[in-house]
């Protein structure tokens, strides 16, 4: 019974774009280039951009660590004063400016921790990827379940049935593919239950997906303490699929022994989420997964399935989710720990919120958030100094600041969580 | 689900969520008997009497079934000992203290799940009970190991801190939704992971409540014992007046709710917050009101854990309650006997733990149990399908035809 | 194409939303369903359309049998639907909405939207239209879309046409360009079934008329028919719509707006320096095309949107940034015109209803806590004297009829000293008995002396209820004008001109 609004009728008003944006962003550039600038350390760091073993070894960049914090901390200034001046002009900050001023910040406030020591750049970029590919696929899987409009908030414990299965099956069977498979189908088959409730039966989505989240860190627990713990070397010693390099690739300077030194399950991501764009926004079938999550009834009326395209997307969505979940087992450390996913599938959540259901603008989201727990980790050991609980938060404090606003209006599909009911 | 919009949005989340809680008392039942059933089946299968029975199962049935009743059998009593009555126990004391311990722990359990409850009721979903819990028990933590006050005011300021805290830090949960429409869901979990750094740090920190001459660990001292909550049953339980704090919170909110013009107006948003901004409603005061409210009630749950040990205390001290609230408010229907029961029933899961773990079964069945309880109950047509229950009974003719009519497959 | 309905029965539960309906409508033939509000007329569109299906009945195309599992078929078969809220998705751009559903693609399942203009271009060529393929659907004005919609349905050969209240958001003009676009279409061969409460518009357009009242057709009529013989047949028994009144008796001002402004959600000006006053005793009427700043004023009269200028005040007390409550506690009563959405909590009892913006003290407070007995006892006379058919005053407002929602929410705010009247679409979906009883109403509060603005889309009420009408165009207001003027030159207000 909403009336149609349309905007061509009235006259449009003089109206400026919220400055929530260049106001936090003149604030983090302030900080940056007086604590980490101005008031920074004078000690010297050595950005090391390649490892001993690398093809091309460019030597350490050495510099003090305020310079740093003053040349980055002026650049952040600029970034803000652009935005400012785009507000001015009514228009918003495009979000990989946004993405680009947060890796900065991330940038200075390393150089600042690595004062006196040495910053292995292509260590932590290298990390930072294999943290954020469960992440980037989480949130692929979330991206495929919100745009046809079934909130998926059981990402956390499609990540944990990966983790797990991918562990156990991997190790019992000694044949990690096998278990990669095994991971993502049993994932799937978690995001068909959430499918299944959310479109037949029309229980509220986000009520099962925290269901569904409790009911398999339930079972997942109890397997590992009544199974894993005392048969652990028979059932979750599967090992990790090999590192391969590929070849060309990796050898560029920098970033090829971060990005193409890695293991299939990134591979994977790194095909996954351009196939993602271009199925999404390109094609027939992403056309109606999105009219599906826009307006299912306006769907339906040209003969489009609803139920069944949000069933496909939801469940498929669950399959690349679940290969997340191998990615933290057998795609990282191999054995598979009590609650391992431990939140992560939330992060995947606001990933997919702060990429404004966008896989590139994702995939970027996720690679920051992977960067701050390298960061966490490695700032644990080169300066213990600081208040590592307070790193701890970061992530989520800017998740937070994203969803209050920081990144602009989003705009989720408009069905996004409303169960389609024929009559 | 929206994210972020610029006006707060209630979603038709809340007209389902109220279906859920709709149901009867009968479907809750039936959903912890199908819980308690399969439950029984993991016992099974973890049995290595069964599994050993299984392998010549075609040859002698009998065994296997023999085996699987014996898990089943063992497993159950060992949780029936270890929760209500302890028919093996030496003394009288030991045989009942399991049924003190159930409701030990069923006192946090049933304050959070009253909190839960009254924002589902408002429409609203708190999945942030963990951060809320940690925020008031750490200013309760300070009230009680960094105060000195006398006897009796000290545990009155403490539990009274441990409220407000919890309370303020579920207000900003609604001041951000009110303000900036960013969905509680996601802005609770960021505050749980929020509110466990700074309470660690606190915690880490000799200058704030790291305990006096405490290690590397996060752990904070004892409360002192005029702040602890004192023991019920004499020295010989471990139940405290924190039980007590939680039953004053179900007569606390079964007025609010069922009786106050303000509960009748957290109804009302949650039930239809543009008819209720219409009504002259300030919808987003309601929002901060609501999740200040639950907020406090989940300080109840706070002290509990705070105020209610002998010993410090640890960032892990919220345990799994933040989700086990929710699992309580869902299976108690966000009433206020409901939300007794489950407490009292998901207390008991956690009073067993000790004595399965006697019998070599892994007390972490209980989350299984638990899980397949709130899946059940989070879906009627499942419980309805299983059971063979008849649909629900159709109201008049005339009310779903013109439902029909006005909503034209667009929803419920 | 000839298109025949043949015994369509469909029950929701134990009612029987289309009783054994015949239909045949001819090729080339414009063929009015008619039927009032909550008739069966748009479910059996949605039996036709595949949306629905019937429990009972064939749909016979051309001599066919068909059975319509979804949309889809019936598409194929060549049935084409407008429907009365557009089906199109916003985000999307006009050919992309168009060949939704029958995407011309490229390899690997690209869309080629190279073919989708260019069909676009056709087609709106053909007719005259003027869409731009590649704008996004929410920059259309309503107009627009609803020529999307038809292109829409012309895009996959339509053979048969069905108009679901076409008319609802147009301008009389606008109307006229419809039906006009009608007959060519039906000239070209294609069978149009239209379906409206409006008689006027079936006497102008159709060649057939088949009535339909409470699920069930009770007959044919010719569009040479006259308009009581029609409304006749409608309702079931002689209407009479046309109210009774007494001359105003002008009193004093009691509401003045002056040069208001209200800024809307896509910072447009929805409500554009708006000046006007009511008179204690007088209705004043506000017209206007569906969607021209109507809803935004009354919100922005009742204080649920903040003006960025101008003033209100009510008497002599400016209100212009009052809340909700304080409008409330002022006497203004707020019929909004979306009942369900912000007229009602369908969850709570009729009773609850009658006190959801009284909450803060008597009659139903007392202290913290509800007047339970209080609120049973005033439940109870206000069932009684505003007629509101239910089983009992704990039954949930969701479960009653349109006609009985919209008299609780009378009854809510006529029940309280007032000092304003606001009804937005106050009888909107409504059966025509409670159209009289709540026409009623609004003009005793009127002849009690309160000032009453009336906000409606439909000539007709505005025509017979109001002392002067107010037209509302983009947000302003293109008129004040006697109640006694033309509807053309109404008409011709709503599309922007000033008189």
């Amino acid at each position: 019974m909403s009336t149609v609004v349309t905007p061509g009728l009235f006259s449009q008003v003089d109206v400026t774009v919220s400055r929530k944006t260049p106001y936090l962003m003149v604030a983090f550039a302030v900080f940056v280039l007086v604590a980490f600038g101005f008031a920074g350390k004078t000690e010297v760091v050595a950005f090391q951009w390649s490892k001993e073993d690398d093809l091309i070894h460019l030597p350490d960049f050495l510099v003090a660590s305020n310079i740093v914090g003053l040349v980055l901390g002026a650049t952040l200034v600029a970034i803000a004063v652009v935005s400012f001046v785009l507000a001015q002009r009514k228009s918003v900050t495009p979000i990989w400016l946004t993405l680009m001023f947060g890796l900065l910040a991330v940038v200075a406030l390393l150089a600042w921790l690595a004062a006196g020591n040495t910053l292995p750049f292509a260590f932590i970029l290298g990390n930072a990827v294999v943290l954020a590919v469960p992440l980037a696929l989480g949130a692929m899987g979330g991206i495929m379940s919100e745009r046809v409009g079934v909130v998926n908030i059981a990402i956390e414990g499609q990540l944990l049935t990966g983790a797990f299965l991918a562990a156990v099956v991997g190790s019992l069977t000694d044949n990690l593919y096998l278990g990669l498979i095994v991971a993502m189908i049993g994932a799937a088959l978690l995001s068909m239950v959430l499918a299944v409730f959310a479109i037949q039966y029309l229980v509220d989505q986000i009520i099962v997906g925290v269901v569904l989240n409790v009911l398999v860190l339930g079972i997942t627990n109890f397997l590992y303490a009544q199974w894993l713990s005392s048969d652990g070397q028979n059932s979750n010693f599967p090992g990790t699929f090999p590192i391969i390099p590929i070849p060309g690739l990796s050898a560029i300077p920098i970033i090829g022994p971060a990005l193409f030194e890695a293991r299939i399950t990134t591979y994977l991501a790194y095909l996954i989420i351009p196939v993602l764009w271009f199925i999404l926004f390109k094609t027939r079938l992403g056309l109606r997964a999105r009219a599906v999550g826009e307006h299912p009834l306006a769907a339906d009326t040209v003969g489009i399935n609803v139920a069944r395209t949000r069933f496909w997307w939801v469940t498929i969505g669950g399959l690349v989710a679940g290969l997340g979940g191998a990615a933290l087992t057998i795609g990282a450390v191999g054995a598979f720990g009590r609650n391992m996913s431990g939140g992560q599938g939330f992060i995947a959540l606001a990933v997919v919120i702060l990429g404004r259901w966008h896989p590139f603008s994702a995939a970027a989201a996720a690679l920051l958030f992977g960067f701050s727990i390298v960061l966490r980790i490695w700032a644990n050991q080169v300066s213990p100094g600081i208040p590592t609980d307070f790193i701890t938060i970061v992530p989520y404090v800017v998740t937070l600041i994203a969803v209050v606003g920081f990144v602009g209006r989003v705009r989720a599909p408009a069905a996004d969580g409303q169960p389609y009911i024929k009559g | 689900m929206s994210y972020g919009t610029e006006t707060p949005v209630v979603g038709r989340g809340a007209a389902v969520i109220r279906e859920i809680m709709s149901g009867g008392s009968a479907r809750a039942l039936l959903s912890v008997v199908a819980g308690f059933v399969i439950g029984a089946i993991f016992m099974v299968f973890s049995s290595e009497e069964f599994l050993a029975a299984a392998q010549y199962l075609t040859s002698r049935p009998a065994d296997a079934l023999g085996a699987a009743w014996t898990a089943i059998a063992e497993g159950y009593s060992a949780l029936f000992r270890g929760s209500i009555y302890n028919y093996k126990a030496d003394d009288i004391v030991a045989a009942f203290r399991p049924m003190t311990e159930t409701l030990r722990f069923a006192g946090p359990l049933i304050a959070s799940g009253l909190g839960i409850a009254l924002a589902f009721r408002v429409g609203l979903f708190n999945i942030g009970a963990s951060g809320q819990l940690l925020f008031g028990a750490l200013w309760a933590t300070w009230i009680s190991t960094r105060v000195s006050l006398p006897w009796g005011v000290h545990l009155v300021v403490a539990v009274l801190v441990a409220i407000l805290g919890a309370a303020a830090y579920g207000a900003v949960v609604g001041f951000l939704k009110a303000r900036t429409g960013a969905h509680e869901v996601i802005v609770t979990i960021m505050l749980n992971y929020i509110a466990a750094g700074i309470l660690t740090f606190f915690f880490r920190t000799p200058e704030l409540l790291r305990e006096v001459d405490g290690g590397g660990t996060p752990k904070s001292d004892a409360p002192a014992t005029t702040a602890q909550l004192p023991l019920l049953l004499g020295p010989d339980f471990t139940l405290h007046a924190g039980f007590i704090l939680a039953i004053v919170g179900v007569f606390v909110y079964w007025w609010l709710m069922e009786r106050s013009t303000l509960g009748f107006r957290f109804r009302m948003v949650g039930h239809n917050a543009d008819a209720a901004r219409t009504a002259g409603i300030n919808v987003e005061r309601t929002f901060v009101l609501a999740m200040a409210a639950s907020g406090a009630f989940v300080g109840l749950a706070a002290a509990n854990q705070a105020l209610g040990v002998q010993a410090g205390l640890t960032p892990d001290m919220d345990g799994t309650i933040g989700f086990d609230a929710i699992t309580v408010a869902l299976l108690g229907s966000s009433t206020a006997p409901g939300v007794l029961l489950a407490g009292l029933l998901f207390g008991a899961f956690k009073a067993g733990a000790p004595q399965m773990q006697v019998i070599g079964l892994s007390p972490e069945i209980t989350g299984v149990v638990q899980g397949f309880i709130v899946l059940f109950i989070a879906a009627p047509p499942l419980v309805r399908a299983i059971f063979r229950l008849p649909p629900p009974q159709k109201t008049t003719v005339i009310a779903d035809w013109w439902q029909k009519l006005t909503t034209k497959g667009d929803a419920k | 194409m000839k298109l025949e309905l043949r015994g369509i029965t469909k029950r929701f539960g134990a009612l029987v939303a289309n009783d054994h309906i015949d239909l045949v409508v001819n090729s080339g033939e414009i063929h009015a369903l008619l039927g009032e509000n909550g008739a069966g007329k748009s479910t059996l569109m949605n039996v036709l359309y595949g949306l629905y299906t019937a429990d009972e009945g064939d749909i016979v195309l051309d001599g066919v049998v068909h059975k319509f599992k979804g949309p889809g078929d019936a598409m194929a078969a060549g049935i084409g639907m407008v429907h009365q809220h557009f089906m199109l998705i916003p985000v999307f751009t006009v050919a992309e909405n168009v060949v939704l559903g029958h995407e011309p693609t490229g390899i690997l399942d690209t869309l080629d939207l190279d073919s989708a203009r260019k069909l676009v271009r056709e087609i709106s060529d053909r007719f005259g239209f003027e869409i731009d393929p590649d704008a996004l659907v929410e920059d259309l004005p309503v107009g627009a879309q609803q020529r999307v919609e038809i292109i829409k349905a012309l895009a996959r050969d339509a053979k048969v046409l069905v108009l679901d209240e076409p008319t609802a958001v147009l301008t009389p003009q606008e109307t006229d360009e419809l039906m006009g676009i009608m007959k060519g279409l039906a000239k070209a061969g294609t069978s149009i079934v239209f379906i409206t409460h409006k008689l006027r518009e079936v006497q102008a357009v159709s060649d057939r008329i088949t009535v339909i009242r409470l699920g069930a057709v009770v007959g044919e009529a010719k569009p040479t028919d006259s308009a009581a013989t029609l409304a006749t047949m409608m309702v079931g028994r002689a209407v009479d719509l046309s109210v009774t009144k007494k001359a105003p008796k002008h009193g004093e001002a009691g509401l003045s707006v002056t040069g208001l402004t209200v800024i809307g959600d896509r910072n447009n000006k929805v409500v554009d320096s708006v000046s006007f006053e009511v008179h204690a005793g007088e209705v004043l009427a506000i017209a206007g095309v569906q969607g021209n700043g109507q809803t935004e004023l009354a919100e922005a009269l009742v204080g649920l949107r903040t003006p960025s200028a101008g003033s209100i005040h009510l008497g002599k007390m400016d209100i212009t940034h009052s809340s909700v409550r304080e409008v409330i506690d002022a006497g203004v009563g707020y019929i909004p015109e979306d009942r369900s959405k912000d007229g009602l909590v369908g969850d709570f009892t009729i009773a609850e209803n009658f006190m959801i913006n009284r909450s803060y003290g008597p009659p139903f407070a007392k202290g913290l806590t509800i007047d339970f007995a209080n609120r049973e006892r005033i439940a109870a006379e206000l069932i009684d004297a505003y007629d509101v058919r239910t089983p009992s005053q704990v039954t949930l407002a969701k479960k009653l009829s349109g006609g009985n929602q919209q008299k609780v929410v009378v009854a809510r705010e006529l029940s309280r000293e007032l000092n304003l009247l606001i009804a937005s679409q106050p009888t909107r979906g409504v059966d025509v008995g409670s159209i009289e009883f709540i026409h009623d109403r609004i003009i005793a509060t009127r002849e009690a002396g309160k000032p009453v603005v009336i906000i409606s889309t439909e000539l007709d009420e505005v025509t017979s209820l109001a002392d002067r009408i107010a037209v509302m165009y983009r947000g302003r207001i293109v008129g004040i004008v006697d109640a006694k003027t033309s509807r053309e030159t109404l008409g011709r207000m709503m599309a922007g001109a000033t008189v």
